[in-house]
């Protein structure tokens, strides 16, 4: 077997040699032209004059266009139709592509595309929370409502009532490799384009609206990026499409990459969002009732919003029964950028949420936090537990396209408006039910919890910290220990699906494609894992290759953490409809069962004999048998009405708990993370290195979000922090000084890839508990609850110390 | 007005004409001497992504004139290996795991050579971290790099004595 085997990433020596190549490493033709887009100086407002004639005449300028030179879609939107390539008028926020600038080098692009004198009729930019609330300004028609219980009477007869708000911030993606793409036009209209795109479907998609072909005619390609996070998701595809068009139009090789100010002027980021919260709890603080307003700033396009705050709802739970609970969310339209995908892809702001009412409750009730948390935790999981229930009856094909529009992507996440509702399910009886009706029957947090609870010495450590405060009034300690409990599979049901292309060589070489990208989370060691033990081969008899929409095609973007869930499957099922025929030949050669033969260590083993794979490649072909399948998994039990917020949009949960202690300097507000103890729920791990190196990073992200990164727009729209320089990622200093991860080492009960489980996305919401253990040392320099807000900049603790201070 | 130089790029002798004074040396790299092994994070000098080595110290290749190193000894990450054997920080790196997406590590290995030819952080990881703390990796593989600096720094150590014993 090679799965689970802890192997380092593919292609590791390209990558200290310096030989991996990303999308700006791609030699390129001589005569390629360079793009840059010319962007708006205001947040809102129209053009009243544009003049480009300097631009025209700039150096090496070769054509500059508008939105009225666009031959055909003026669209990059994954969603709605509302996000122009570029603007034809209105400014929607501060950063907008007005034209665009080809050229014969990057540089003189971006040159030129600074000399437009461009006027403008400015108006009110609606920015904040307030702005957009009071304007009206939003997504779909009203705040969306989940409603489970009687909130009102259960949070007012309980015995003890908060009521709060938190806000946190927004997160840049700054995956270090910029976006960027090249498009080469072919002969009779075609176009080839490598984009640094999380999905290629919908690039190909876009392109071929914006070129005016089919999408037969645009093939997509990427091997790797530097990095996405979400980010590469939908904000790609802007360059891809400029690309194309100008290849389009000037015949020539056309590349576009942005600088790293423009990159994040120009794309959206995580989703801000303010919570408030009213909950109502018994002297144990078990909540009884409990209820969010959830309110988010999404920028001035849909993009991606509409599936992301509905995540947040989904999570506004965590790992919490909630008997009674309302969740309102308002997806609000700002003239900023417009905020996307971003690693939990709302799941982490929502459960933040409750995060932070267990927080409150606790100190409220002068309890230990991990008390509180715990008694709200759900049931633990029943062995054997209840069954799920059956998968609806496929739709008939002519259901679905009835209702769509056409042109509607209906690969992106973003498409909820065009898809036909999934029916909601029945909770079995007596199993606990998620706010939105999903029976938690996997619920394995109470064991982790012992766990990490005693290798992190929690208990001792919270006495010991107590009395160090006690003793200290200059620095101050603070410890939490928090859950995560995330939803897996897209909660858009149709993108639950995956296709994989698998050719076995004359000479036993397998050469594996599938419909995932690789973004350094290690996706296609993982799938090449399985291929090779599918068919029994050493790793390096798989040829992992780029993605390719002419290989696999109708793809999911790689996101929601699904990439090796879903194409795991998929290569697999591709895999073994060649091992079967291999077998069945070899069954007949031998006059044996096709069962009993073995496929193992680079070897078959038939009726007695012993072949190499390569013979019985070799073998196969001279009897005329195919050597290539196609795979295709699609998630099963999903059923799932976002509307009325009811059914199982997720197929199973992935589990994590963190432990993480801070000192706080209560002069400065500054502060370190001193250890953090992590126990994460792999399933049975695919690959132990890959996973824990998820965790950890996905943990120090997720500390990052919460901690030094901040997003600051001034009162004109303009994000003032567009650069490294102003906005502070973790460095290599900043991971916590004592850092312990481990796995969790149990198989998923749902039957995934080897009972793995998904990793990408769920380690993020880690990073929660160092926010919590800065509440918790801010707590210890008073009576009053510090409420504090995210990122918890070392002002922000500051100003917090200072209200806890100042209200004793 | 154009400027010629001289330089040594991984031992191979260039000579370079630029007609614009404001190349960078990353820029000569990955756009005149087809070496795009050496990444453009920020190109502003505060990702590390850029780093290379002029006449053995470890510098933000987007920070520095290509103009101002006529002479120089200019190392890449296509220069760090022998042939088919890995310098020891490469082998480091493979051996820890040191990235996820990769994106970062022509610098993190770049800076880590630079850093242990420094000789002020030994091997503590401390120090390791601080001297590292210019290379910034979004993957936050950081756990993987700091073990593999502290490996090859170790073996180099190790190899050092046992050379000059
Ligand atoms: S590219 Fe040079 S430091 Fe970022
Ligand atoms: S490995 Fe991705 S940025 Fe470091």
């Amino acid at each position: 077997m090679t799965v689970a085997k802890p192997l380092p990433h593919d292609a590791a020596r390209l990558h200290v040699t310096g030989a991996a190549r990303y999308v700006d490493d791609i030699p390129t033709p001589t005569g390629t032209l360079h793009l840059a887009f010319g962007t708006a100086t205001i947040a809102a407002g129209r053009i009243t004059d544009l003049d480009l004639a300097p631009v025209r005449s700039a150096p090496g300028v070769i054509a500059v266009l508008q939105a009225r030179d666009l031959p055909f879609a003026n669209d990059v939107s994954p969603s709605a139709h509302d996000e122009p390539l570029l603007s034809g008028s209105t400014i929607h926020y501060l950063g907008q592509p007005i034209f665009l600038v080809v050229a014969t080098s990057h540089l003189a692009a971006r040159r030129a595309a600074k000399m437009a004198a461009i006027t403008y009729q400015k108006r009110d930019a609606i920015l904040s929370y307030e702005d957009a609330m009071e304007a009206d300004s939003r997504f779909e028609d009203g705040p969306r409502i989940w409603q489970k219980g009687d909130t009102d009477e259960a949070i007012d007869t309980a015995p003890h009532q908060i009521e709060g708000q938190i806000a946190m911030g927004g997160q840049e993606h700054f995956y270090l490799e910029g976006q960027a793409a090249l498009a080469l036009p072919g002969e009779d209209g075609d176009m080839l384009v490598h984009s640094s795109t999380q999905h290629p479907t919908e690039i190909q998609h876009k392109v071929a609206e914006a070129i005016g072909r089919p999408m037969h005619a645009v093939r997509v390609e990427i091997r790797r990026m530097g990095g996405g996070f979400g980010g590469k998701e939908s904000q790609g595809n802007a360059l891809a499409v400029a690309c194309a068009v100008a290849a389009r139009l000037t015949g020539k090789p056309c590349k576009m990459r942005y600088d790293r100010d423009d990159d994040m002027i120009i794309t959206g980021k995580r989703h801000d969002f303010r919570i408030d919260y009213r909950a109502g709890f018994d002297d144990a603080g078990r909540l009884a009732g409990v209820e969010f307003v959830q309110m988010t700033r999404c920028g001035w396009a849909q993009d991606l919003s509409i599936p992301v705050a509905d995540r947040a709802m989904l999570h506004a739970d965590n790992a919490y029964h909630l008997e009674h609970a309302r969740i309102e969310s308002h997806r609000l339209r700002t003239n900023t950028q417009s905020a996307t995908a971003f690693r939990g892809f709302g799941g982490p702001q929502g459960m933040l949420g409750i995060e932070r009412v267990m927080d409150h409750v606790a100190h409220t009730l002068g309890l230990d936090p991990l008390a509180v948390r715990r008694a709200n935790y759900y049931a633990p999981s029943v062995a054997g537990g209840l069954s799920a229930p059956h998968a609806a009856a496929p739709r008939p094909p002519e259901s679905i396209s009835g209702q769509m529009k056409s042109g509607e992507d209906l690969t992106s996440r973003g498409a909820v408006d065009d898809v036909p509702p999934g029916r909601a399910l029945q909770a079995p009886a007596g199993v606990q039910t998620t706010p939105y009706g999903q029976p938690v029957e996997d619920f394995i947090l109470h064991e982790m919890t012992d766990a990490l609870a005693a290798t992190a010495d929690y208990a001792t450590r919270r006495t010991g910290i107590a009395d160090l405060n006690a003793a200290n009034p200059v620095l101050k300690r603070g410890i939490a220990l928090t859950p995560v409990k995330f939803g897996i599979s897209f909660t858009l049901t149709h993108l639950n699906q995956a296709g994989a292309l698998v050719h076995v060589y004359q000479d036993g070489s397998i050469h594996m494609n599938h419909g995932g990208t690789e973004m350094g989370q290690g996706l296609f060691q993982k799938v090449a894992q399985v291929a090779a033990s599918r068919f029994g081969v050493p790793l390096d008899a798989v040829k992992i290759t780029a993605t390719d929409t002419a290989k696999v095609p109708n793809t999911s973007a790689t996101a929601a953490s699904s990439g090796s869930d879903l194409n795991g499957m998929a290569v697999k099922a591709a895999c073994d409809t060649i091992r079967d025929r291999m077998a069945d030949l070899l069954a007949e050669i031998h006059q044996t069962d096709a069962a009993a033969i073995r496929f193992e260590a680079g070897e078959v083993h038939a009726g007695g004999k012993t072949y190499t794979f390569a013979q019985v490649a070799t073998l196969a072909y001279e009897n005329r048998i195919s050597l290539s399948a196609t795979g295709f998994y699609k998630t099963p039990k999903l059923e799932w009405d976002r509307i009325r917020g009811q059914g199982r949009p997720f197929f199973y949960f992935a589990y994590g708990a963190a432990c993480s202690e801070v000192v706080v300097d209560t002069l400065t507000g500054e502060y370190r993370i001193l250890r953090t103890d992590i126990l994460h729920d792999a399933g049975a791990s695919l690959n132990p290195a890959l996973d824990i190196g998820q965790v950890e990073g996905g943990f120090v992200q997720g500390a990052g979000w919460l901690t030094t990164e901040e997003l600051v727009w001034d009162e004109d729209g303009a994000l003032r922090t567009h650069a490294p320089s102003t906005y502070k990622i973790p460095a290599c200093s900043d991971r916590p000084a004592v850092f312990n991860v481990a796995l969790w080492d149990a198989e998923n009960r749902e039957d995934t890839i080897y009972r793995s489980k998904a990793v990408g996305e769920p380690p993020f919401m880690l990073g929660i508990s160092v926010l919590m253990a800065l509440s918790d040392a801010i707590a210890a320099c008073g009576t009053t609850y510090p409420a504090l807000d995210a990122p918890a900049t070392p002002e922000r603790v500051l100003a917090a110390i200072q209200r806890v201070r100042d209200a004793d | 007005m154009s400027y010629t130089i001289s330089l040594t790029v991984n031992g191979d002798r260039r000579d370079v004409t630029f007609e614009d004074a404001r190349v960078t040396l990353l820029d000569l790299l990955r756009e005149r001497l087809a070496l795009p092994g050496t990444k453009k994070g920020c190109d502003r000098g505060q990702c590390g992504a850029c780093t290379v080595l002029v006449d053995g110290r470890r510098i933000n290749s987007c920070l520095t004139l290509a103009v101002t190193l006529d002479g120089a000894d200019v190392t890449t990450i296509e220069g760090l290996a022998r042939g088919d054997v890995l310098h020891p920080v490469q082998a480091s790196f493979v051996e820890h795991d040191g990235f996820q997406c990769g994106y970062c590590t022509p610098g993190q290995i770049m800076s880590a050579v630079g850093l242990i030819a420094e000789g002020d952080v030994g091997t503590d990881p401390e120090r390791i971290r601080e001297g590292m703390s210019g290379n910034l990796c979004r993957c936050a593989a950081y756990h993987g790099i700091t073990e593999a600096v502290l490996d090859a720094a170790r073996r180099m150590t190790d190899d050092k004595t046992r050379k000059s014993a």
